[in-house]
């Protein structure tokens, strides 16, 4: 995992909207790298700044106004200081993305062809029926049934999941050597979203291209990644292998997200845990270790000292930002992955009953469950 | 779709009937000018008074009389005769059309093009010194009686009483036939003057249209795409465009009824002028026609939006 091979590389990027209660840091210091042809899944809540950073990747953020540092390096460039034209060139030619949900991001008086054709034209100088015999040869390469008649169709005539494949359709245009995935099956019917991440692995194998998959749901990134960054109010606070982050996972908010999924496997009594509390004010965010405030586990210092993202011991490529001891946290998980609850977890990992998280944030009216 | 139309265009035909009833009624039975009595001179005898009626044919009954209006019209395109010059009013329309539709096209022109690209500028440079004063003006032109704003600006630009003689003014016009060039200076207040309300509504509609559009997720798609900012405008514009075609029908009311004061202020010899001295000398036929006609226009445009619509709007569909 050096950084010479790496397809893309974030460095220590930090994205700030100045708005008129405050600065909103969005994205606060996060770096991770993407390799060519592997697959990078970025998991958190909403507001966790997982679309901010990947926005920013394609210099989308700088209009709204925003003040980005750090570095972005893609093919020997830092996309963080290149001019806007160059920029431009990169857009929907190295890198594309989709978006969450296909039926805003089409536009609806445009056929489905066009905004294809659009996108070949935008970066090859090829006549416009060359492009059009394109925009088809992608509808079927997704799987479009009858291309080259659903071309002229407009995007409201198409299904959630067409609408979802075209715009993967217009990503492909180019060939990427980098798609960015935001949220892609959210919006769509839970049969149509195995067929989406089952058409995004062929495409992928086929192409060669890297994947930057942008969740909330794990379960979409332990089908396609090989890679997991999980973020929390504008940082990275766990990364490493997926199979490491499923088999051995290192933070307590992982440990949240990992419990309010649910398994086929487990008693269908069993309830699932949410993660208590709400996702913190990005303009004020939390002292210390920003998970404090939501963290059962965490201790009195914890609001005081900012913890750095470091290598779980044994594991070189696996990293947490998390102010327990590594001990602990084995014996935390052990008692967790057994169904212990969090109170267990913490007597028998002899931990004291530190900042307890079951009061909501501050204002907040309490979530559904959080009195239990 | 052709249903639709058909339809459409059934309740158009009734509609202009209907028009023509209320103006027949308003005319003749709310207290204005007795014709006749208009028309008989100083302390007239009530007998010739009785005689002018009889030729009029006012001593009718008013179904009678409005029965053989409408057999008229739709039978032998005959819209009656001027009580006063006796021409037939289809004679005087046509005389005077070329006139109004000289100042209405160029104003629509002037309208749609001032009003979308100060719109669109303004929307992109958003809270700029450049967005707030055009759309404060554009407040001024709105609250701004068209006559008034006439006034004013031939008190201003007019070649002859104006501070900055510049335009042609009042009582100008010629027409396009006879010197093109005099013919375009000459209209060019009038066209401003007239346009100027309507521009400045359609500018802050297509303001607000546009921002709203351009923070749309497909912009952002079009962005990502990597389309020239040319390009992702262009699709913000196309779809801001809608729900202005519907107002577009409107403001063709609205432009024909300035078009009245615009004709009067600025001396044009249109059809506007014609309505105003028909209503002042209580020509009820010549009432009847311009009146008729500016309904036909009105109707007629506003099938076109809706059609226009459908054909900008793909998810629009008639049955």
């Amino acid at each position: 995992m050096s950084a010479a091979e790496a397809l893309l590389r974030v460095e220590d990027l930090k994205v700030e909207f100045p708005t008129e209660d405050g600065l909103v840091h969005a994205v606060d210091g996060i770096t991770y790298q993407v390799q060519a042809g592997k697959t990078l899944g970025i998991v958190g809540e909403s507001g966790s700044g997982k679309t901010v950073s990947s926005l920013t990747t394609l210099g989308l953020t700088r209009r709204q106004g925003a003040r980005i540092s750090g570095r972005i390096l893609f093919g020997g460039r830092d996309l963080v200081t290149l001019p806007e034209d160059e920029l431009r060139a990169v857009r929907g030619n190295e890198i594309a993305m989709i978006f969450q949900d296909p039926l805003s991001a089409l536009h609806p008086l445009y056929k489905v062809g066009k905004q294809l054709v659009e996108a070949v034209l935008a970066h090859r100088d090829v006549s416009k029926a060359k492009a059009r015999a394109r925009a088809i040869e992608l509808l079927g390469l997704v799987g479009i049934p009858d291309p080259a008649k659903r071309v002229d169709a407009y995007p409201h005539e198409f299904s959630g999941g067409m609408r979802q494949r075209a715009m993967i359709a217009m990503a492909l245009a180019n060939e990427p050597k980098l798609l960015i995935a935001d949220e892609p099956t959210t919006a769509l019917d839970v049969t149509v979203q195995a067929q989406i991440l089952a058409l995004m692995e062929r495409l992928q194998r086929e192409l060669g291209m890297a994947i930057l998959i942008i969740t909330h749901d794990l379960g979409v990134v332990a089908e396609m990644a090989d890679d997991i960054a999980v973020m929390y109010a504008g940082r990275i606070v766990e990364t490493g292998s997926a199979d490491s982050i499923f088999a051995k996972p290192q933070h307590p908010y992982t440990w949240g997200l990992l419990r309010s999924i649910p398994r086929l496997d487990s008693p269908r009594d069993e309830e699932l845990v949410p993660i208590l509390g709400t996702p913190p004010s990005l303009i004020n965010p939390p002292t210390g270790c920003h998970f404090h405030p939501r963290c059962p586990y965490a201790q009195p210092d914890h609001a005081r000292i900012d913890p750095q993202l470091v290598p779980v011991a044994d594991e070189p490529s696996h990293f947490v930002a998390c102010l327990l001891e590594t001990e602990v946290r084995r014996r935390l998980w052990a008692e967790l992955g057994a169904g212990g609850t969090p109170e267990a977890a913490l007597a028998e990992a002899g931990l004291a009953h530190g900042e307890t998280p079951a009061r909501p944030a501050e204002g907040q009216p309490p979530l559904p469950g959080a009195g239990r | 779709m052709t249903a639709y139309v058909i339809r459409r265009l059934i309740w158009g035909l009734a509609l202009l009937i209907i028009v023509c009833a209320l103006t027949f009624i308003l005319f003749r039975v709310l207290p204005t000018g007795n014709p006749a009595v208009l028309r008989a001179g100083r302390d007239p005898q009530p007998k010739l008074i009785k005689e002018i009626e009889r030729v009029l044919g006012l001593d009718k009954s008013l179904p009678v009389q409005f029965w053989d209006y409408l057999k008229n019209v739709f039978l032998h395109f005959n819209f009656g005769y001027s009580y006063y010059s006796q021409e037939s009013v289809v004679s005087l329309i046509k005389e005077r059309l070329p006139a109004t539709a000289s100042l209405t096209i160029g104003a629509a022109v002037v309208w749609m093009i001032g009003g979308l690209s100060v719109g669109v500028i303004s929307a992109l440079k958003q809270r700029t010194f450049l967005d707030r004063a055009s759309m404060g003006s554009a407040l001024v032109l709105i609250s701004a009686p068209e006559f008034w704003l006439g006034l004013i600006v031939l008190f201003l630009f007019a070649s002859d009483i104006g501070k900055f003689k510049i335009f042609p003014g009042a009582g100008s016009y010629v027409g396009l036939t006879y010197d093109p060039w005099k013919w375009f200076t000459s209209m060019i207040m009038p066209w401003c003057v007239l346009a100027a309300s309507s521009a400045a509504i359609f500018a802050r509609l297509m303001r607000g249209g546009l921002i709203e559009a351009m923070g749309e997720d497909y912009i952002r798609t079009a962005r990502a795409k990597g389309l020239r900012e040319r390009r992702v405008i262009r699709q913000g514009v196309r779809s801001s465009i809608n729900p202005i075609v519907t107002l577009l029908a409107l403001e063709i009311g609205v432009l024909l009824g300035g078009a009245v004061l615009i004709e009067y202020v600025f001396n044009i010899p249109g059809i506007g002028r014609l309505a105003y001295q028909s209503i002042v000398q209580s020509d009820f036929e010549v009432i009847q026609g311009t009146v008729l006609l500016a309904s036909f226009f009105i109707i007629l445009a506003n099938i076109a939006a809706d059609i226009g619509y459908a054909y900008l709007d793909p998810r629009v569909r008639y049955s």
